[in-house]
């Protein structure tokens, strides 16, 4: 199953679950770091041009610090984001689903160098596209992946009704599934909604948004309000 | 129990740890960063809060609940199982113990990675004693000129002091330049070896070449007598930085016991240090090379001697430093 996610097993022996990131996301967080780091370039010529010739040895150094090591240092002391990932809501975490160490931003960072080769990311894409993670090179020997970082609340935004009885008894996964779409009405159109509660017609014996209701109050009285 | 009221019953709990969570996220301005009352057994809590998740996991509860405990528990491991870092003792004891005795132990790729870069720079060097003419097969002829005029004994600048901004241009311009070769030349590995392979014949080449060129034409003294002092560190970093990329690619066409993926993990750890050696011997070399090889009024006999104690202390270093763990 085409699937972009992946366990891992904790020391407490509970399986945690996270989301990887694809390569368009990390395409658009990269687009994102390049402007950065051209702002950064931009202000860092005004303020050591003024300098002479020490200025631009200053300035040497600042590009070749900002060339390879921009991503270390925010993936070091931003919480595995760099600026770019921070505002697609993606980091760089271990294989195991801890914070990124110097170590390992260093080595996935260096390589970034290969996974460029031959023109843009080509090599790197590549990579990702033959293995399950979505790993670059410097990911494979750093052992790092790239995840999304949502934070959620704990209460369930299912709209409140009064909780019907399905008509059929159903199994686990079916009723997962009913619950999921009624966590997701509120993104899809009404349209979208009566099309998808259509397809449980045989069960609820209703159509269009008396169907829709129908699917809530199953799913309330699987969430066990009685 | 229900999905309901087992939020109920344990939402309080998840409160507290997350913000035990939101009091170390150094996200959080300082100012709205809740406090977290030291009393609480955090380990304790973590725990209860796995259990939950896998209550969770296990009932079918929403996935809209399970990913919330899947993201509180996540973050809860990122923050309990964070690795210390490194320390000013951690750097004596990498620069004095654990690099020099890494390279002995890499020995044989240390002198695979030599040939392949001195090999070339000897054989061009030598070649062009017997044909000058070569030179111009490797190098552009511009780029022979602007050399030529560089070391020329009689330009106006050799002899003449360089003004200390001057200096301080080179040194980044050599920090640039050189860390930059350092990082390809490693980098390069991951394409099985060639790319490090690549980079350390090309870089012997066109060292060789130059080399050859400068001393074939009689400019020996005021070239040597700049290059003999960064040498020392800068021709053993691109050694070291091509054993580097060797490691990786050697870990890719013969992973031995393990599958490609582990053996490139295992030998990044490894190369990563030589890299962490290659940039802290290319910032020496910079310094020197901008600071001290183009100090062009001195004494060509002084440079040489400073030269060659340079290559004593680096050889020295790699021989002999770093035989026992200082306590």
């Amino acid at each position: 199953m085409l699937d972009t996610r992946r366990s891992i097993e904790t020391p407490e022996g509970v399986e945690l679950g996270l989301r990887l990131a694809g390569p368009v996301v990390r395409g658009y967080a990269w687009i994102i770091d390049i402007l950065v780091r051209t702002a950064i370039y931009i202000a860092v010529w005004i303020v050591f041009s003024a300098l002479g010739n020490f200025g631009a040895g200053l300035a040497l150094i600042s590009i070749f610090l900002l060339e390879w090591f921009y991503p270390v240092v925010f993936e070091m002391y931003n919480q595995g984001a760099t600026p770019g990932k921070r505002s697609m809501g993606i980091k760089v975490v271990h294989d195991d689903g801890t914070e990124v160490t110097l170590q390992s931003s260093l080595l996935r960072n260096l390589l970034r160098a290969v996974d460029f080769l031959p023109f843009m990311y080509g090599f790197g894409l590549l990579s990702m596209m033959f293995n399950r993670d979505f790993k670059r090179l410097g990911d494979l020997t750093a052992g790092t992946i790239v995840i999304y970082t949502d934070k959620l609340s704990g209460a369930s935004d299912i709209k409140k009704m009064s909780p019907l009885t399905p008509p059929v008894s159903l199994a686990a996964p079916e009723q997962k599934a009913i619950i999921q779409y009624a966590e997701r009405l509120n993104l899809f159109t009404p349209q979208r909604c009566s099309e998808l509660a259509n397809i449980l017609e045989d069960v609820t014996h209703e159509k269009d948004e008396k169907g829709v209701q129908r699917l809530l109050q199953y799913a309330n009285w699987m969430m066990g309000r009685r | 129990m229900n999905q309901d009221s087992f939020t109920e019953k344990y939402q309080p709990l998840w409160d507290e740890f997350e913000n035990w969570l939101n009091s170390r996220d150094t996200d959080i301005p300082k100012s709205r960063r809740p406090v977290s009352s030291i009393s609480v057994d955090i380990p304790h809590l973590y725990r209860q809060l796995c259990h939950h998740l896998s209550l969770a996991q296990s009932r079918n509860y929403s996935a809209h609940l399970v990913e919330y405990l899947n993201q509180l528990t996540l973050r809860g491991h990122q923050r309990l199982y964070r690795a210390k870092s490194n320390t000013l003792s951690g750097f004596l004891d990498f620069v004095f113990y654990e690099f020099p005795s890494l390279v002995r132990s890499q020995w044989r790729l240390f002198w695979l990675a030599s040939i392949l870069f001195y090999g070339p720079l000897f054989g061009i060097g030598y070649a062009i004693q017997l044909n000058p003419e070569l030179v111009y097969s490797v190098l552009p002829p511009e780029q022979v000129s602007n050399f030529k005029s560089m070391y020329d004994p009689d330009a106006e600048h050799i002899g003449t002091d360089r003004d200390s901004d001057d200096d301080f241009l080179m040194f980044g311009f050599y920090i640039r330049n050189n860390i930059s070769v350092g990082f390809q030349t490693f980098a390069g590995g991951m394409l099985f070896g060639l790319g490090s392979i690549f980079f350390l014949v090309y870089n012997g080449l066109a060292i060789g070449a130059v080399a050859g060129h400068l001393i074939q034409i009689g400019y020996s003294e005021t070239f040597l007598s700049f290059v003999v002092g960064h040498g020392s560190f800068e021709l053993t970093a691109i050694v070291i930085a091509g054993m580097a990329g060797l490691k990786l690619g050697g870990a890719l066409v013969r992973p031995g016991l393990y599958s490609r993926g582990e053996a490139l993990k295992r030998a990044g750890k490894i190369s990563l240090k030589l890299v962490y050696g290659v940039i802290l011997m290319l910032v020496v070399a910079a310094f020197i090379e901008a600071f001290w090889s183009s100090k062009g009024n001195l004494d060509s006999n002084l440079k040489f001697a400073i030269g060659y104690a340079l290559w004593g202390i680096v050889i020295f270093y790699f021989l002999f430093i770093g035989r026992r763990r200082a306590a």
